[in-house]
């Protein structure tokens, strides 16, 4: 042959530029299986069942503790001083109406609840998910003079008032989280389910 | 017989480079000859790695890696199986041992300049190095399955989810489930056995192949390959073999006093090791009533609760481990060693070391308003002392750097020197004793005592110039 010991270079770029895309394109599609393995499996999406709580037997000023969804979820019933208290002291309230937090729609009340009485939240503070520890004592050495009942994390020092709203200048961004939840009697609340057989 | 042996070797030498590779780097690798104490705890942190691995294969054979079952099979590794306390012990005080080592290896380059031209790149690989061990710390913690494992990685998984965006996304992706369960521990126990352990391997390769080609700092940061002898050797060098083996084998010997007390009489060092809360399982439901990382993590720790902000707290954080990186470019002195450097980045190295120890320790305190002041201020501290160095080190009055590494005083000339402060502080008045004889006891002198205190303050305060 006459081109015998000449190379067409732009024809090996050529094929070497091919092999880097094909190569490419196959990692990427190899990486999509082993990504998603790391994904919640079908198993642990299915396990968010619906929980019922019983609320006859909660006293005033009491929080009983349930979980769901491998959560902690509060109940607490308030009375009403504490709701009078918390109706009027939002100057230190970093979202009094909680328009930033997460909550169903249906919960418009300022004091985040149904029913003002029974309050239920998700126990998990939303700066870095520790469990904020239940304080309904009024000014506490520890906490200082101006507390007047709440919710105070004792991993990075934010604290939240007995409807969850959170204070001003501190890690958390936002209030507890309200999960759904509907009454089905006057004393039994399923947590986890918004309308009968919907879970959300 | 002898000749069947040297047959054998030959027939392998021919196959692989074994003497080359010896020579290379560690019977021709010359070092500087006037390496001081700072420089044991590189080859104790290879120690370290080393017992972590063969202690972890032992844990390995026993621990479960199961919600259910993990927390009982540490205990059961610690009460029913041969020697299981001892290999569990020299693990967990083997990873506090690790970061103690690797802190002061740290220290040691940011004192003598060790990370900047040529070695740009040994800091870069170190860098990764740390990261790697806190990630393989952090994943090794969950696995015991305390309420200090389960909280912490609640914590530090957490962090990701401030991520805009992508967070929530990406901290459900890491724990496989929507809380920390089963899923999260039985992959951390993957990526802390197999996943990390391997590319820390491969780091501590790429660290020292990085090393061996540039060759090795010194306390007085010049460059011993500058002045070579007519063989081509460096004048001040010696080789890694025998001389430094040697010496390192006297640091491992007393490391290993050190280490062989806390297994045997604190492994759990005052819950500092090993914490209180741990000795408990899991709870998803209750956050115990203080938390905190591991000593280890503190200062960072202490940063992310600075900033009353969680993004920014997140990112305060992670900017704190990513000047590290930045170092070799940040320092814009052309001299290395610290002590040939002007006062200013002496005192900047100190408030910087002071501003790392108190916020490690704000780390492990609760967080009260005057603690998360004093966390706010010491934070600043600590990143001014980066981000200003461009600044300060540009006009830094510095010595002048000699062409040969300097001698450090010998032992007798210490020996000497101390022996007469000693006599400058005391007095022997001659006095009887109650039996007649003339005694010389030996008494403080008042006097003396303040001229030696006098000296040795303005020495430590010339040495900050």
């Amino acid at each position: 042959m006459s081109n015998e010991g000449v190379v067409d270079n732009s024809k090996r770029q050529f094929l070497t530029t091919a092999l880097t895309v094909v190569g490419a394109v196959g990692t990427g599609y190899l990486a999509v299986p082993f990504l998603s393995q790391m994904q919640p499996s079908a198993k642990a999406m299915a396990a968010g069942a619906p929980v019922e709580v019983d609320i006859s037997k909660i006293e005033p000023g009491q929080l009983i503790r349930v979980a769901w969804r491998g959560k902690p979820v509060w109940v607490l019933s308030r009375t009403p001083e504490v709701l009078a208290t918390l109706k009027t002291d939002t100057a230190k309230l970093a979202d009094p109406d909680s328009l930033e937090s997460d909550q169903p729609e249906y919960i418009t009340d300022t004091l985040r609840a149904i029913k003002p009485e029974i309050f239920i939240t998700v126990g998990l503070c939303t700066h870095l998910g520790c469990s904020p520890t239940f304080r309904p004592e009024l000014a506490p050495a520890d906490l200082g003079e101006d507390w007047k009942g709440g919710f105070f994390c004792p991993c990075h020092g934010s604290g939240f008032d007995l409807a969850g709203r959170v204070f001003k200048s501190v890690p958390a961004p936002t209030n507890l989280t309200v999960p759904p939840y509907r009454y089905i009697t006057d004393t039994l609340i399923i947590i986890g389910e918004e309308t009968e057989g919907a879970t959300a | 017989m002898k000749q069947k042996i040297t047959a054998c070797t030959d027939w392998a030498l021919e196959r692989f480079p074994m003497s080359k590779l010896w020579n290379e780097h560690m019977a021709q690798y010359y070092a500087p000859k006037n390496f001081n104490f700072w420089y044991f705890f590189g080859s104790l942190a290879l120690l370290m790695l080393v017992n972590q691995f063969l202690t972890g294969i032992l844990l390995t054979m026993n621990y479960k890696p199961d919600a259910e079952l993990a927390f009982d099979s540490v205990e059961y590794i610690m009460r029913d199986v041969n020697w299981g306390w001892l290999v569990r012990y020299m693990h967990s005080t083997g990873a506090s041992a690790f970061f103690i080592l690797i802190y002061l290896h740290m220290f040691r380059g940011m004192m003598y300049g060790s990370y900047k031209k040529p070695r740009e790149l040994i800091w870069i690989f170190g860098m990764l190095l740390f990261v790697c061990l806190m990630a393989e710390a952090f994943m090794g913690y969950l696995l015991p399955w305390g309420q200090m494992s389960y909280w912490g990685a609640q914590v530090i998984i957490s962090l990701f989810s401030a991520i805009p965006v992508v967070g929530d996304e990406l901290s459900l992706w890491i724990r496989g489930d929507y809380v920390i369960s089963d899923a999260t521990l039985n992959r951390f126990f993957a990526f802390h056995v197999i996943a990390v352990p391997l590319a820390l391997i491969i780091l501590v390769f790429l660290h020292i192949v990085a090393l061996h080609e540039v060759g090795s700092n010194n306390p007085d940061g010049i460059e011993i390959k500058e002045s070579k002898d007519p063989w081509g050797k460096p004048v001040d060098g010696i080789p890694f073999h025998p001389y430094y083996t040697v010496k390192d084998i006297v640091g491992v010997g007393v490391f290993l006093i050190f280490f062989a007390t806390v297994i045997f009489y604190m492994p759990e060092m005052g819950g500092y090791f090993l914490e209180n809360a741990n000795f408990i399982p899991a709870d998803p439901l209750k956050t115990p009533e203080h938390i905190e990382p591991s000593w280890y993590f503190t200062p960072f720790y202490a940063i992310l609760r600075a900033v009353p902000d969680k993004f920014a707290g997140v990112i305060a954080m992670a900017g704190s481990i990513i000047v590290l990186f930045l170092l070799p470019w940040l320092d814009r002195c052309e001299v290395k060693s610290i002590r040939y450097r002007g006062g200013i980045y002496k005192k900047a190295l100190f408030a910087f070391v002071i501003s790392f120890l108190v916020l490690g320790y704000l780390g492990t305190q609760p967080a009260t308003p005057t603690y998360t002041m004093m966390a706010r201020v010491f934070t600043v501290i600590y990143f001014a002392f980066f981000l200003l160095m461009p600044i300060y080190t540009r006009w830094e009055k510095t010595k002048p750097v000699p062409k040969r590494v300097t001698d450090e005083p010998d032992a007798e000339d210490q020996y000497h020197a101390i022996v007469d402060v000693l006599e400058e502080m005391t007095t022997h008045e001659p006095m009887k004793t109650s039996w007649g004889a003339t005694a010389f006891p030996v008494k403080p002198n008042k006097k003396g005592i303040i001229q030696v205190t006098n000296r040795v303050v303005k020495k430590l305060k010339d040495s900050l110039d």
